[in-house]
């Protein structure tokens, strides 16, 4: 896989024609080339430590990471300075959540958040639970989005943070992010939201949303894995206790040796999602559609979860009744797609997301979730149809007749 | 900045051309190292091979190898993680294991830097008020300012016997000296790929198979619950490749102990330099020395105006003015401290780098000269 010298990375063919299909966007998006090409030179001759202060090879490596800095705010309408680097949106919102929530002058003790967030934002509200501080979880509706009167219910005297989720990545819902903004906004309380697959997706404000934490993600931008940034407001300002302590980088509040590669790739991918964000979209939910309509026409049985125009338009979270979507996946050997988020993906329990939007166990484990993105070709998607369709109609054959063998069942499918 | 001869390998030494290959081709693998589907499956076939890789540059067991964003992370954690009550360690430890540690007791050093493992012994001995069993002793290797290898086995040996965990910070020595973490008897090791010739952005905390760490982050499961968040692919294909390359090569580190010991020896030639931790074994790369009566600040700009990169100390603290912490604990006047100059040779360096450091430093100590005060010339 060694890239030829003369190989054009200007026109990116990332699926080779016979390999399999890549429809997992939302657990990672491949790094876009000119994101490589743009990290390239840090790889060899502008080697330096961005916080080098004696000698040009420190300032040539800080000047990239000001550049990337720039390009992250400007996607999300903040000032470069607002901006700090870190390993991952794992790390963001840990440093968001537990930040907050350990900070020691902290005013209060409560955080709001939802059923549906990212296992690690749960993951923070437990731990900090542990540490005596009180958690108050939203349910969703069974589209998947949040009832802003419940929230607002649920903000408290002693409430220091809401954390709630831009894009869901299972079902890629979005949730009314000025609405919540606003609320928050208005009883004085911070809003963090795990921006990991919305950032570069969707058009996010921070100022016109008050956000005043927000966690991005590289690899699910078409970034390089390994980085990330969290958004922290400076008017009014957002005061955290940092997770890494040491050389005091990143304001103090995360420290270590920026990646400076890593760095510019992240300002990279930014800065291609700002340009190309509303073309993608319509191209995306084109495919989208597409997909959905081709699977149908094949005579499957299948239902979209979570609410279908308030969603981000490369997702979509399928339900086939009747189908085991763990077997589906070890039949699919042509499309990779997903039962639920990566993390939690070798995990045999149904998806706790699905699940709190109101779906029954056995419906929640017969749906998978697609990621279409921006290498995604029409032509994949075609393919990928009549593939995900096969399976699901062999699947479904046999649940009805259990003695049908292999090949009677597959003289089925190809009718 | 072709003709700049770049004498700062320990802030962060040139990725290797073969690790840049490795960071390169696994940016294209685009998987999620925990997705199931085959994308998944092949890069976690990229992580497991190259913890594998790193597992052998200190010769564990790959699953004691815990992937982390870098040094820093590593140390805090080591440190925050180990579920201790009290850190001790030494002033010179690098300040992501002092800035970490809550509640912090300091190791004395000598004046050469290096640890007095006696008055460790001291502090952890029965009747001492401690509970061993609730402390983390944290010593580095290698320091990373002066390279003088401190007394780890012997650190080991203190802490197993008083039943306290040892975390030693070896992200400076390692691919400079031959490690063997069984040897060191550390029960936590550190290691970050930048400083081996890896990127930047990934490092490792190396742990004894019994201990449980509670991780800094929380989320998905990877590392073994250990550190969570979608592991740095390509960075850490990167890492494995130059933990592979960085298994020192004896003839290498004599080619740049060669060289360092020929700067000194030329410097001493041309004043009276004071070489810190010159009296203990050092790492053969470094040298951390002083220009009599004149300051690192003036040092730094005249020789970056000659085409030397060096530093005034670690990279994370040379944007400050303050002298080093690290000479700070060692006793040294903050007088000559501020005088100090670190000079780290790496895989790039050359012969020549040599004369044209010893050239330039001539020059801005004989111009400094004629202004120096006479009192300080001497």
């Amino acid at each position: 896989m060694n890239r030829s010298p003369d190989q054009n990375i200007d026109a990116p063919c990332l699926t080779a024609r016979s390999g399999p299909i890549y429809l997992d966007n939302q657990a990672t998006t491949p790094t876009d080339p000119r994101v490589v090409d743009a990290m390239l030179p840090y790889f060899s001759q502008k080697f330096g430590n961005p916080h080098s202060s004696s000698h040009a090879f420190g300032w040539e490596a800080e000047d990239a990471v000001a550049v990337a800095r720039q390009q992250i705010a400007h996607l999300i309408g903040a000032e470069p300075r607002e901006i700090v680097f870190t390993s991952g949106a794992t790390e963001s919102n840990n440093l968001a959540i537990k930040g907050a929530g350990q900070f020691p002058h902290r005013r209060g003790n409560h955080i709001v958040t939802t059923r549906v967030e990212h296992k690690c934002v749960l993951e923070c509200c437990r731990q900090l639970e542990s540490q005596g501080l009180r958690v108050s979880y939203l349910d969703v509706d069974s589209n998947g989005l949040i009832d802003l009167a419940a929230l607002a219910a649920a903000i408290v005297d002693d409430t220091i943070l809401v954390s709630i989720m831009a894009v869901n990545n299972e079902t890629g819902v979005i949730q009314p992010m000025a609405e919540i903004g606003a609320i928050c906004r208005d009883r004085g309380i911070w809003f963090h939201s795990d921006g990991a697959q919305a950032v570069g997706k969707i058009p996010i404000d921070v100022n016109a949303q008050n956000i005043d934490l927000l966690s991005i993600s590289g690899h699910k931008l078409y970034g390089p894995m390994g980085i990330g940034a969290l958004y922290v407001r400076r008017r009014p300002r957002v005061r955290l206790q940092p997770l890494i302590d040491g050389g005091g980088q990143e304001r103090g509040l995360r420290s270590g040796t920026l990646p400076t590669p890593l760095c510019v790739g992240l300002g990279q991918a930014c800065a291609l999602s700002e340009r190309e964000m509303g073309a993608e979209s319509h191209r995306l939910i084109r495919l989208r559609d597409l997909l959905l309509s081709e699977i149908r026409a094949r005579g499957c049985e299948v239902f979209v979860n979570g609410d279908m125009n308030r969603r981000i338009s490369g997702n979509l979270n399928l339900r086939f009744p009747g189908v085991r979507a763990e077997d589906l996946l070890t039949k699919l050997h042509g499309v990779a797609i997903s039962t639920g988020s990566a993390c939690t993906s070798a995990s045999v329990e149904p998806s706790y997301v699905l699940r709190a939007m109101g779906l029954a166990p056995d419906e929640a484990a017969a749906s998978v979730r697609i990621g279409l993105g921006r290498f995604t070709t029409e032509d994949e998607v075609t393919r990928a149809a009549e593939m995900i369709a096969r399976a699901v109609l062999i699947d479904v054959e046999k649940m009805d007749h259990p003695n049908l063998n292999e090949n009677a069942s597959g003289a089925v499918s190809a009718a | 900045m072709n003709n700049v001869i770049y004498l700062d390998h320990n802030a962060t030494t040139p990725i290797r051309p073969a690790v840049a290959a490795a960071v390169v081709e696994a940016l294209s693998v685009y998987g999620n190292a925990s997705s199931v589907h085959e994308f998944g499956r092949r890069a976690k076939r990229v992580l497991e091979d190259a913890r594998e890789q790193v597992a052998a540059l200190v010769r564990v067991r790959p699953s004691q190898v815990i992937f982390t964003s870098g040094g820093t992370e590593a140390n805090n954690l080591a440190v925050r993680g180990a579920r201790v009550s009290q850190v001790f360690a030494s002033g010179i430890e690098h300040v992501s294991v002092l800035q970490a540690a809550e509640n912090l007791t300091p190791i004395p050093v000598d004046a050469g830097g290096r640890l007095h493992v006696d008055a460790l012994a001291e502090m952890l001995k029965p009747g001492s008020g401690q509970r061993p069993d609730q402390v983390l002793v944290s010593v580095m290797y290698a320091n990373n300012e002066t390279g003088v290898l401190q007394p780890v086995q012997d650190v080991a040996d203190v802490c197993q016997a008083n039943g306290a965990l040892f975390h030693c910070d070896a992200i400076q020595a390692a691919g400079k000296v031959p490690l063997d973490f069984a040897d060191t008897g550390a029960d936590l090791l550190s290691l970050s790929a930048h400083k081996i010739g890896g990127p930047q952005g990934v490092g490792a905390l190396i742990v004894r198979d019994d201990i449980r760490i509670m991780p800094t982050s929380r989320g998905g499961g990877q590392e073994l619950r250990r550190r969570a968040g979608t592991e740095n692919l390509a960075g850490i294909a990167g890492f494995g490749v130059a933990a592979e390359l960085a298994v020192p090569g004896v003839d290498e580190n004599s080619r740049l102990a060669a060289l360092r010991d020929q700067l000194e020896a030329r410097l001493h030639a041309l004043a009276p330099v004071q070489v810190f931790g010159a009296d203990h074994a050092r790492l053969g790369n470094t040298s951390c020395l002083s220009m009599p009566g004149v300051d690192a600040e003036t040092q730094i700009m005249g020789l970056d105006i000659a085409g030397v990169a060096v530093s005034a100390g670690s990279a994370c603290s040379s944007g400050k003015v303050e002298p080093s912490h690290v000479l700070q604990a060692m006793g040294i006047d903050a007088r000559i401290a501020r005088t100090a100059i670190r000079i780290s040779f790496g895989w790039t360096s050359l012969d020549a780098d040599v004369g044209r450091l010893v050239e330039a430093w001539a020059d801005i100590y004989h111009r400094a000269g004629s202004v120096r005060p006479a009192a300080m010339a001497s």
